[in-house]
């Protein structure tokens, strides 16, 4: 009966024990990987984290256990509750992942009591067969482990693709911002610090003063980042370069201008590097103003088409390729776009409209100046908002093409709507879920427009889709400078010393979203679709790529 | 001779009362609330009934008549004067009434016999001279003077009743109602409010600013921002210029975005609005929208050559209809905007309502 026992304990502590060295070889494995700089693959990083899930469960049941283990030491009964459960466990043994290891015995000898010599003994043995299950699962390991992975990749396609969230959203997670922080003295670029009081709902977000450019951080010269990103950071925080078309467009001139000067280091591959390089470079530009959906597509597209040169490639025709991708790009997917979906617009477009339009969208403006050019008579409505005023850039650049133009503000649009036939509206980003990411302002005018049931276009490039989903405008945003909002009327400003009131608070929203039921069309450069229709579009996109 | 002084001083009055009316509604927004207005307003009356030369109530009410299309004329937009007008002819009406013996009350039944039979019967009857009915009216007048000066106490005593702790609370603009409602509510509750700035003028900005002078969390947000925001405002809390006859608004600007935005999210929308502010005019397709000022607020002049091209508005007010609102709130208690009508009735007589 005790040898009995003492068997199934024995069984039950090597079970622990391989269950602890298991762990042990898994880390041994990650840091074998870190050391030779090969990065981990996708499903090789999902499996590790699955383990390092396993191993965190395993030690809290162990604890629990353990608790349990010496509470029913005491009453002098062990493993006979634990022994049906080491049978499960030596099936699974072989295969490293998903099973848990609960092991029933802690091995944790300082919380249990003083053993008898037959357990002792039993330990010992326990760990040297432990060690040479170690040394022969080494071997064994890339077996079972080849094995595992092609079975993930079977599934890979319906597997839920674990995301890490974006860092600017969790402002007010005090972990982040120091992970961030690490980050960014180890790129050497300067953190931007938060400017004023934050409206308690929008405290997970940053917000920057246009006054406390991050350029006047950095030092002369500065080493880390090409002047070219610099001057290009520098135009996004002062809003000089504005617009998602304009944004992508600079940063791809830019990315260029980067390409052109590198020079890849000795023992060092040109595939490789230059995405390390960019790496600084883009979290430069995030800190300078917050990376848009276009923006993201273009780095990805990038990033892709870098990492795909072969290695045996010499390092000019590789920079020419490049630099033909990305000019590639450009005319793809931004202008023959552009053209593309003016084509169609202009079938929308009757002679005796009046169109509405709203802020200042580089799309929405070709598509009216092509419609001219084909000679249709129609009169168009811009309407704009403070504090951005973007209206009035629309309504300059139209009136010189000479199309005649009323101009009135935001709060005005339920009294204009009655004389409009068409609103026309431009977007930042098309979400998964159809719902449409634009300036702040565009879905009140769709609603408006509703409800004098006036039809809603939305005009949008596909390298503008992105697979994020969200509801409302709040989750996800950009807070721009609080002090926009401040104006002088009548000589009194009246929000002048806003700081130094506590309970007052500016709040200046950068984009919103749209629910799709009040647009009632998308005109892409695919064709014409419904607002439902943008992950299909998504989908279609991925495969092909 | 006091008589003639006394007229001349009249007439003179009058005459700055008018002025007064057609500066103050041009430019950037009202240079003075409408209670004052309304009081003024009053307080003319009052002088004109004390020192007019009238014999019977027909003559006074036809002096007042007269004046009063003189005021409402000078400034269209500002209904008060001409609220405040239809309620002194009716105080006549009454006081005329009480005098003669018959009670008013029946009278104002118009029972169909009463419809179909007599037709200009009630006119002939202002021909009677009454001795005391210059001292009653002028009493009646002070009553309406009194109840108008305690409207926005009356208002901000239900304050209570509608906002519970912890809301968001969401106004447009700037409205001396509003903002005594929202200071008393503060007294003993902690919630939030979102302003909405009401471009051009922003006069949401000063409205904020006396919010967080009495300790109450307040945000400042731009026009353009009200629908993004909305998912989160648990109760709208308006003013208003004006209430029309069938329970519609004649608000500033940007209140039928607002109006609508609340309707989508299913958000209750509470007018505050003082009963001087209640006229009986339907709203029409021409005079809806009928005051515009300068658009140099909107597109200022330093914007050059294109000025010449381009058609510029700038539209004071708004239209909500009256579906869009949930609750009026008034010196006399919370009303449905279905029962407006109803209470015209009781303020105004149906021969006032055209001046």
């Amino acid at each position: 009966m005790l040898l009995q026992q003492q068997r199934k304990r024995s069984r039950i502590v090597k079970m622990a024990d391989s269950g602890v060295t298991d762990g042990n070889e898994k880390k041994g494995d990650i840091e074998r990987a870190k050391n030779e700089g090969k990065e981990l693959t996708k499903e090789e990083k999902q499996r590790l984290r699955k383990e390092k899930k396993q191993q965190k469960k395993s030690k809290e049941k162990k604890d629990d256990k353990a608790i349990q283990e010496s509470g029913k030491e005491t009453k002098g009964d062990s493993s006979a509750v634990s022994a049906p459960q080491p049978s499960t466990q030596s099936t699974a043994q072989k295969v490293p992942a998903p099973v848990s290891v609960p092991a029933p015995e802690a091995p944790t000898p300082a919380e249990k009591p003083p053993k008898s010599k037959a357990e002792l003994k039993a330990e010992r043995r326990a760990r040297q067969e432990a060690e040479r299950a170690s040394k022969q699962s080494k071997k064994g390991d890339p077996g079972p482990q080849g094995a595992v992975s092609k079975s993930k990749a079977a599934t890979n396609e319906l597997q839920p693709v674990v995301k890490r969230l974006p860092e600017h959203i969790q402002v007010d997670n005090p972990d982040v911002l120091k992970k961030l922080a690490k980050k960014l003295e180890r790129q050497q670029i300067p953190l931007r610090l938060d400017y004023g009081y934050k409206v308690s709902l929008f405290s997970h977000l940053h917000q920057y003063s246009r006054k406390a450019p991050l350029t006047q951080q950095l030092s002369i010269p500065s080493t880390v980042i090409h002047p070219a990103i610099v001057r290009l950071g520098l135009q996004y925080s002062q809003g000089i370069v504005a617009g998602s078309n304009a944004r992508s467009i600079a940063l791809l001139h830019a990315f260029k201008q980067v390409i052109r000067d590198y020079t890849t280091p000795p023992n060092e591959e040109l595939s490789r590097d230059l995405v390390n390089r960019l790496k600084p470079y883009i979290s430069f530009l995030n800190q300078c103003r917050p990376l848009s959906a276009s923006m993201g597509n273009a780095i990805k597209y990038v990033k892709k088409e870098i990492s795909n040169i072969p290695s045996q490639c010499k390092e000019e025709e590789a920079k020419r390729k490049l630099l033909f991708c990305i000019e590639w790009y450009i005319k793809e997917k931004i202008i023959l776009a552009a053209k593309a979906i003016a084509e169609s617009s202009i079938e929308k477009i009757s002679d005796g409209d009046v169109i509405l339009i709203y802020g200042c969208s580089s799309l929405v403006n070709h598509i009216l100046c092509e419609a001219l050019e084909k000679n249709r008579k129609f009169r168009v409505i811009v309407v704009d908002s403070r504090p951005r005023l973007e209206g009035r850039e629309a309504l300059r650049r139209l009136v010189q093409r000479g199309i005649s133009c009323t101009y009135v503000l935001i709060s005005a649009v339920s009294y204009i709507l009655p004389e409009v036939s068409k609103v026309f509206l431009g977007a930042h980003a098309l979400l998964a879920n159809g719902y449409v990411m634009s300036r702040v302002g565009t879905s009140q005018i769709a609603l408006v427009a509703k409800a004098f049931n006036v039809p809603v276009l939305v005009c949008c490039e596909t390298y503008k889709f992105c697979e994020r989903v969200q509801t409302d405008s709040f989750v996800s945003n950009e807070l721009d400078d609080p002090d926009d909002l401040i104006v002088t009327r009548n000589g009194q400003t009246h929000l002048e010393h806003w700081q130094q009131e506590p309970p007052l608070g500016l709040l200046n929203l950068v984009y919103d979203v749209t629910p799709p039921d009040f647009v009632d069309l998308v005109i892409t450069e695919l064709g014409m679709i419904p607002c439902t229709s943008v992950p299909v579009v998504l989908r279609v996109k991925n495969v092909d790529q | 001779m006091p008589g003639p002084d006394k007229e001349t001083d009249l007439t003179e009055r009058v005459e700055a009362f008018l002025s007064d009316l057609k500066r103050g509604g041009s430019g950037a927004g009202p240079l003075r609330g409408s209670a004052e207005t309304a009081r003024e307003t009053t307080a003319l009356l009052r002088k004109i009934t004390a020192q007019a030369r009238w014999s019977s109530a027909g003559d006074l009410m036809e002096i007042i008549r007269k004046e009063g299309r003189r005021m409402t004329a000078a400034q269209p937009s500002e209904t008060t004067v001409g609220n405040m007008i239809r309620r002194v002819l009716k105080i006549i009406r009454e006081e005329y009434a009480r005098s003669r013996g018959s009670s008013e009350e029946a009278d104002q039944q118009e029972s169909l016999h009463k419809l179909l039979t007599s037709g200009g019967l009630s006119e002939e009857n202002f021909r009677q001279h009454f001795a005391p009915l210059k001292a009653n009216v002028i009493e009646a007048i002070n009553e309406l003077l009194t109840e108008l000066e305690g409207t926005t106490d009356n208002i901000s005593m239900q304050a209570l009743e509608h906002i519970h702790s912890n809301e968001v609370i969401m106004t447009i603009g700037r409205s001396r109602t509003v903002e005594a409602f929202l200071r008393d509510a503060a007294r003993k509750r902690k919630f939030h409010v979102i302003v909405a700035e009401c471009a051009p003028f922003c006069q949401g900005h000063e409205m904020a600013t006396n919010l967080s002078k009495a300790g109450i969390e307040t945000t400042v947000i731009a026009d353009a921002a009200i629908f993004a925001v909305m998912s989160r405002v648990n109760k709208v809390i308006i003013g208003t210029q004006t209430v029309l006859a069938n329970g519609g608004l004649r608000a500033v600007n940007g209140t039928h975005t607002l109006a609508l935005a609340a309707k989508h999210h299913s958000t209750p929308l509470i007018v505050c609005a003082p009963m001087f502010k209640l006229s009986p005019q339907f709203p029409n397709e021409e005079d809806t929208f009928h005051k515009f000022v300068s658009p140099h607020e909107v597109l200022p002049f330093t914007e050059g050559e294109i000025l010449s091209k381009v058609n510029v508005h700038c539209p004071v007010f708004d239209y909500v209809p009256p579906e869009l609102i949930t609750l009026f709130i008034s010196n006399i208690g919370g009303h449905a905007p279905s029962y407006i009508y109803r209470l015209m009735s009781e303020l105004y007589h149906p021969e006032d309502h055209e001046l």
